[in-house]
């Protein structure tokens, strides 16, 4: 049985401009120290999938409509507010992209971090000082003894972010949902913490879903990736078997249009025409049909189901939501290896 | 050689900062940009890169004359226009234009696209207001968009949509330069595609120069002709942009290009990654030698600590190609004369 399973979750707001499908019929599932790629562009329901995992999504507007979470054999939707809670934070825990609003400005980091073990260990204070200053010392903070007397404006964007590591592997969780944490960050930085990352999920065998739009980030990280879009999952495979054998168009797009730092520059980008689907008026079938190349009469019907993609190289399991995949694949391997 | 289109030297902007004296001045000075020369040809892409705070944004509104440089010399076509005030400004102004990164915030809610295409002409009195909205609609046409929906307004349009009226704009007085400041880094992978390929053709077609500021590294490869880095207010190296990335010589543009993750899971896998220790130190407070030399893994390379009194000076490095130097670095391990100029950079070891 997988750590972390999620079943068919559909997630709506209720908004003035009408209902707005932010997530439709995902899955997943998240072994113990597996890393699991999410990757989609603004509005694709990366985040919303993660912030009803832990119960975060506030309801009105949301409407939790279908699905089940399931962590080490518990549903946690049947869970009251007060036992999730009490997941949250200690086994179940979350870093957030922007650590500048994440924090509290009020509050100390040591007063910040020392709330968690007060919350989930029953530690008091002046107990909680020594591990909140080791947890700081983990994520690579100088002098964290000292940290824990400053406020979060006097540190830069890095350390923050490091401070919101810390507080969220205080309790050594077993999944931990990173959602965009290097995005606010320089690439020197980024490349700080994504070595930290790892480092702690080595040590810790922490599962960890990584949510992110930068692919070159999914690449480096994760064992398996997930794309969304428009509130679907359109593609899983291997993290290896996606980059070199995209079987979904909009995968395929995705990973064509990002320019290289390395062999030789073409003349233009491939880009993915058209622009990204209105959540509140999704097209009837494929959301992605209006933007796509390999577009027949019946992606214009319902959404296509995801269906195992037959792949003799693959290292797992792979599943596409294209009935057009066997024709992208045709081209693909004729294409071959060009990036 | 002739006169370049644009030439900068020795820019330089120091914000007041820091607590008020009696006098009600500043105690402190934030040097945002401190020492930066370039040059630009016409129709050429210089990539600017740096990280958050490197002084990059502040060289774009130097040379679009938003704010007045405390030093230094911006020239277009040999006419100094550094100290110049913003009445003397304006008749240049047209020449060199700008587009912003955010294209939610840089385009006025309340005016339809017409007008807002239409308002360069208006203040330079170049278009009678008839003209204005057939030239907004010929600008709409040229950046891939439907002319006919000259009478709408930004809400209506989607963020690379934007964007696109955003270049537009700039595009309206048929300008030799185009700063563009992260153009694209607020859209969505798939749409920023879309814009620099217009970026792309748009230079093509008007024999448009860019300075393109940018800090994703793989976005200003494929775009610029020459890139110059930037760290803590001043230039580190500057080069070809095949050389800059094949073969960098500063240990921070070395540093950068490691850190930037692949979009290859095997190429990203097996990498060796060079991990900076530490921040990047304050413009307020910036080290008295290198700027780089706290973070800089390569420092013990150069003998006598020379790098944590002395500010390395900008010089040419590698082979002169038509009487113009190649590239340009300010590194002692470049320029200290126990090293052989156009050295490859694996041998710079440690030396005796």
């Amino acid at each position: 049985m997988a750590l972390l399973e999620v079943r068919d979750l559909s997630v709506r707001f209720d908004t003035h401009h009408g209902s707005i499908r932010a997530v439709e019929g995902v899955s997943f599932e998240l072994e113990e120290g597996e890393t699991l790629g999410i990757v989609g562009e603004s509005g694709s329901g990366k985040s919303v999938t993660n912030l009803a995992i832990l119960g975060l999504v506030p309801q009105p507007p949301g409407v939790i409509e279908a699905g089940s979470v399931r962590y080490a054999g518990r549903e946690l939707f049947e869970l009251s507010p007060r036992e999730l809670a009490a997941l949250r934070g200690d086994e179940l825990s979350m870093i957030f992209q922007d650590p500048m609003t994440s924090l509290n400005p009020l509050l100390t980091v040591g007063e910040q971090l020392a709330e968690v073990l007060e919350v989930h260990r029953g530690m008091g204070r002046r107990a909680a000082r020594r591990p909140c200053a080791a947890a700081l010392g983990d994520v690579g903070i100088p002098e964290p003894e000292s940290r824990l007397d400053q406020y979060p404006h006097e540190l830069s964007g890095g350390m923050r972010q490091r401070v919101m590591i810390a507080m969220a592997l205080l309790c050594d969780p077993k999944v931990l949902i990173a959602d965009e944490p290097t995005t606010a960050l320089d690439v020197t930085i980024q490349a700080q913490i994504l070595e930290l990352l790892g480092d702690l999920q080595r040590k810790h065998g922490t599962a960890i879903v990584l949510i992110t739009h930068d692919l070159g980030v999914v690449a480096g990280m994760s064992d398996r990736v997930q794309v969304m879009y428009a509130g679907r999952v359109v593609e899983t495979a291997a993290t290896g078997d996606l980059f070199a054998r995209p079987r979904h168009p909009y995968t395929a797009g995705l990973l064509a249009s990002v320019p290289r730092l390395s062999g030789e520059g073409s003349g233009s980008l491939r880009s993915i025409p058209g622009q990204p689907p209105d959540l509140a008026d999704l097209p009837q079938g494929c959301a992605f049909a209006p933007r796509c190349e390999l577009v027949t009469e019946s992606c214009r019907g319902a959404a296509p189901p995801l269906v195992d993609a037959e792949d003799p190289d693959a290292r797992g399991q792979r599943a596409v939501a294209c009935p057009e995949w066997r024709r992208l694949a045709e081209t693909t391997s004729t294409a071959g290896g060009e990036r | 050689m002739s006169e370049p289109l644009l030439q900068v030297r020795d820019l330089a902007k120091h914000f007041p900062a820091g607590e008020a004296t009696i006098f009600g001045g500043r105690k402190q000075r934030l040097r945002a940009v401190d020492g930066v020369s370039f040059d630009l040809e016409p129709g050429e892409c210089l990539g600017l890169v740096g990280e958050s705070g490197c002084g990059k944004s502040t060289v774009a509104r130097l040379v679009v004359g938003l704010l007045r440089p405390t030093a230094g010399s911006i020239r277009l076509r040999g006419e100094e226009l550094a100290g110049l005030g913003p009445r003397q400004w304006l008749p240049h102004r047209r020449r060199i234009q700008m587009i912003f990164q955010d294209p939610y915030a840089s385009l006025d809610p309340r005016q339809t696209v017409a007008s807002i295409l239409g308002e360069p002409a208006k203040i330079h009195r170049l278009a009678k207001p008839r003209e204005r909205k057939l030239l907004a609609m010929r600008l709409l046409e040229a950046v891939g968009l439907n002319p006919r929906h000259v009478n709408r307004y930004p809400h209506e349009f989607s963020g690379g949509q934007r964007q696109r009226i955003g270049i537009a704009r700039a595009l309206a007085l048929e300008p030799e330069i185009l700063i563009c400041d992260e153009p694209v880094s607020a859209l969505d992978v798939s749409i920023q595609a879309q814009i620099v390929n217009l970026l792309g053709e748009l230079k093509e077609r008007f024999g448009l120069a860019y300075l393109f500021i940018a800090h994703d590294l793989a976005v200003v490869r494929h775009i610029s002709e020459r890139v110059a880095v930037m760290y803590l207010g001043k230039l580190v190296e500057e080069a070809r942009t095949k050389e800059l990335f094949d073969t960098p010589r500063h240990p921070y543009t070395r540093a950068l290009l490691s850190a930037v993750p692949l979009p290859d899971p095997e190429l990203e896998r097996a990498r060796e990654r060079i991990v900076l220790r530490g921040d990047v130190p304050s413009p307020l407070a910036p080290p008295p030698g290198c700027a780089f030399e706290p973070r800089c893994p390569e420092r013990d390379g150069v003998p006598g600590e020379r790098c944590a009194r002395e500010a390395p000076p900008w010089v040419p490095v590698g082979e002169a190609v038509a009487g113009a130097p190649a590239r340009s670095c300010a590194c002692f391990l470049e320029s200290a004369p126990e090293s052989p100029p156009g050295a490859p950079h694996e041998e710079m070891s440690p030396r005796p």
